[in-house]
């Protein structure tokens, strides 16, 4: 284990681990607390539209997934702030249409065959330096946003119409958020792929929610605990030579039962 | 039955915060308010009484400017609602949404600041100790630290009474403040609105009708169209068939909605005029009957 340290892509990967699930843990908080956990799922699936468009029309990868997904994460902000009680009909729509694109764009590129299963799945040991800036550039503005906007967008979670007549612009940190999330799903793809991010970003923020008295400790806490978890998960994969997005997902998983079951002992 | 006749604009006025003019609402086409006129007064304590789907809620978010005015004009000392913002303090009606929300009082409190200079993060020592001191209005000091969830619901409403006071407001509305708390509880509540009621003025909607109209001094009645209440002088405006002076529900009724103004519509029996049952509970009816 200790000789593999040396190598670079398994450097790369540990980092990319590390950042990638300080932001899940933080902006899991965020989707839990606000119950946005079916929008985060249709943003990541939809973003699987832009990988197709990126690898046919020779962009970066990163790029193209993020630029749609953001695209995605705007469209569904103004379909539920109009009209609210068919949101769950459209997300729907939305991750179903997104993937199919991704998938016609992939089918169109000439005598290239993307790895399919990578994207869904993750594929952290290709992770390279531009990856590794991308995800350090997403972490720091995320913590940078928190740092700044905490109150406002804790007042926004916990009660939007009371937020907005104390004058919080609510719709803007709605937006905000879903926009955060996109660009985090984006990079968990790297990590454990577009169909497994759903649970990195809930399973750490469903053990830091029993832990933890306020927003800014569950969002830390989430943080590390995904972390913990990533790394035991890559330990894993890399032991046993299992994939790797699985691995970390399934040792997040038997952690949970775990503490659930010496929490409800308690 | 001496029931003094609904206040219209011809009565001295000696501080009107609230002024509601000819004020029509509808949902799509079904019209919930209509030509509604109300002056409220400095520290007043009105209570908003009427049957669910009424316009209670409506009237209220009228005023909050959560709704837009459709027709006629409503002025927060002498401002639109939407610029008033500050002067007005809200408790919502359901509290007890977001329990499992990681987040201390203290916290809750603190979204009650409004404007004003803020820090660049965190909070500012001066609104903590303004938060700390809405929190001992209410008697919360002790949960300062405590999650919100950890709380009973009694102890939930006077948090949100707290953050409803953080911004120092001149008028607390309050929507149901009481739906959901045991009777020890509510009567603890209502004490409490009777405090504050010295230096603001209160508007609280309720179906606890007999208890609210103990503490109000004034009462309107809203189903459609509003009929206004001076209850300020209770013994003459109401007498009792029990010698508990307490009021019993259907009386209320009966004085307030049907054949007490000439501006509701209900005019025949008391029991003619609730469209809810569910605020007449069985019992109350044959004690009525009997004692009459």
């Amino acid at each position: 284990m200790i000789e593999a340290l040396s190598f670079d892509f398994v450097q790369h990967a540990l980092l990319a681990g590390i950042l990638v699930s300080f932001a899940a843990g933080i902006i899991g908080s965020l989707i839990v607390v606000n119950r946005m956990v079916f929008l985060a799922g249709g943003i990541a699936h939809t973003s699987y539209g832009g990988i197709g468009l990126a690898v046919y029309f020779g962009l970066p990868i990163f790029l193209g997934a993020s630029l749609f997904a953001v695209g995605a994460a705007l469209l569904i902000a103004v379909l539920t702030m109009k009209s609210r009680h068919r949101i769950d009909t459209f997300i729907g729509l939305i991750w179903a249409v997104g993937m199919a694109i991704g998938v016609i764009f992939v089918d169109l590129t000439p005598g290239y065959n993307v790895d399919l299963m990578s994207y869904l799945f993750g594929s952290i040991l290709a992770v390279n330096t531009q990856d590794l800036y991308f995800m350090g550039g997403l972490l720091v503005m995320i913590l940078l946003i928190i740092t700044f906007g905490y109150r406002n967008i804790l007042a926004v979670s916990y009660d939007s119409e009371y937020a907005a007549l104390r004058g919080v612009n609510v719709r803007f940190y709605y937006t905000l958020t879903l926009i955060l999330s996109a660009l985090t799903v984006v990079v968990a793809i790297k990590v454990v792929g577009l169909i497994l991010v759903i649970a990195m970003l809930t399973i750490p923020v469903y053990i830091a929610e029993k832990l933890s008295g306020s927003l800014l400790s569950m969002m830390f806490i989430s943080g590390a605990v995904a972390t913990f978890f990533t790394l035991i998960g890559l330990w894993f994969s890399y032991t046993y030579n299992l994939t790797s997005g699985a691995s970390i997902i399934l040792v997040s998983a038997v952690f949970l039962g775990i503490f659930l079951l010496l929490y409800r002992r308690k | 039955m001496p029931l003094q006749h609904p206040i219209r604009k011809t009565m001295k006025t000696d501080m009107t915060v609230i002024d509601v003019e000819h004020v029509t609402f509808a949902y799509d086409k079904e019209v919930v308010l209509e030509d509604v006129n109300l002056k409220v007064q400095e520290k007043d304590f009105l209570a908003v009484i009427g049957p669910n789907g009424g316009g209670k809620s409506t009237l209220l978010k009228l005023i909050l400017g959560i709704n837009p005015i459709q027709q006629g004009s409503i002025k927060v000392f002498g401002k639109p609602p939407s610029k008033s913002l500050p002067y007005i303090g809200y408790v919502p009606q359901n509290t007890n949404i977001n329990t499992d929300f990681p987040i201390k009082v203290i916290e809750v409190v603190l979204i009650g600041h409004v404007g004003g200079k803020r820090p660049l993060f965190g909070y500012g020592k001066d609104e903590i100790a303004c938060a700390m001191g809405a929190l001992e209005q209410v008697g919360m000091e002790a949960f300062a630290q405590s999650k919100i969830g950890a709380l009973s619901g009694g102890q939930r409403q006077r948090v949100m009474i707290a953050r409803a006071l953080c911004a120092h407001p001149k008028i607390l509305i309050l929507d149901e403040p009481t739906s959901s708390i045991d009777i020890t509880g509510q009567r603890e509540i209502y004490e409490l609105l009777k405090v504050l009621n010295k230096s603001i003025t209160i508007i609280v909607v309720s179906h606890d009708i007999s208890v609210i109209l103990e503490y109000a001094n004034k009462a309107v009645h809203v189903n459609r169209e509003l009929s206004y209440h001076d209850i300020s002088d209770k013994k003459k405006t109401f007498h009792t068939h029990n010698n508990k002076g307490h009021f019993c529900e259907i009386e209320l009724l009966q004085m307030l909605g049907a054949d007490g103004c000439g501006v509701c519509d209900t005019s025949t029996t008391s029991t003619g005029s609730m469209t809810d049952k569910t605020e007449v509970p069985e019992p109350l009816q044959t004690k009525w009957k009997e004692n009459k």
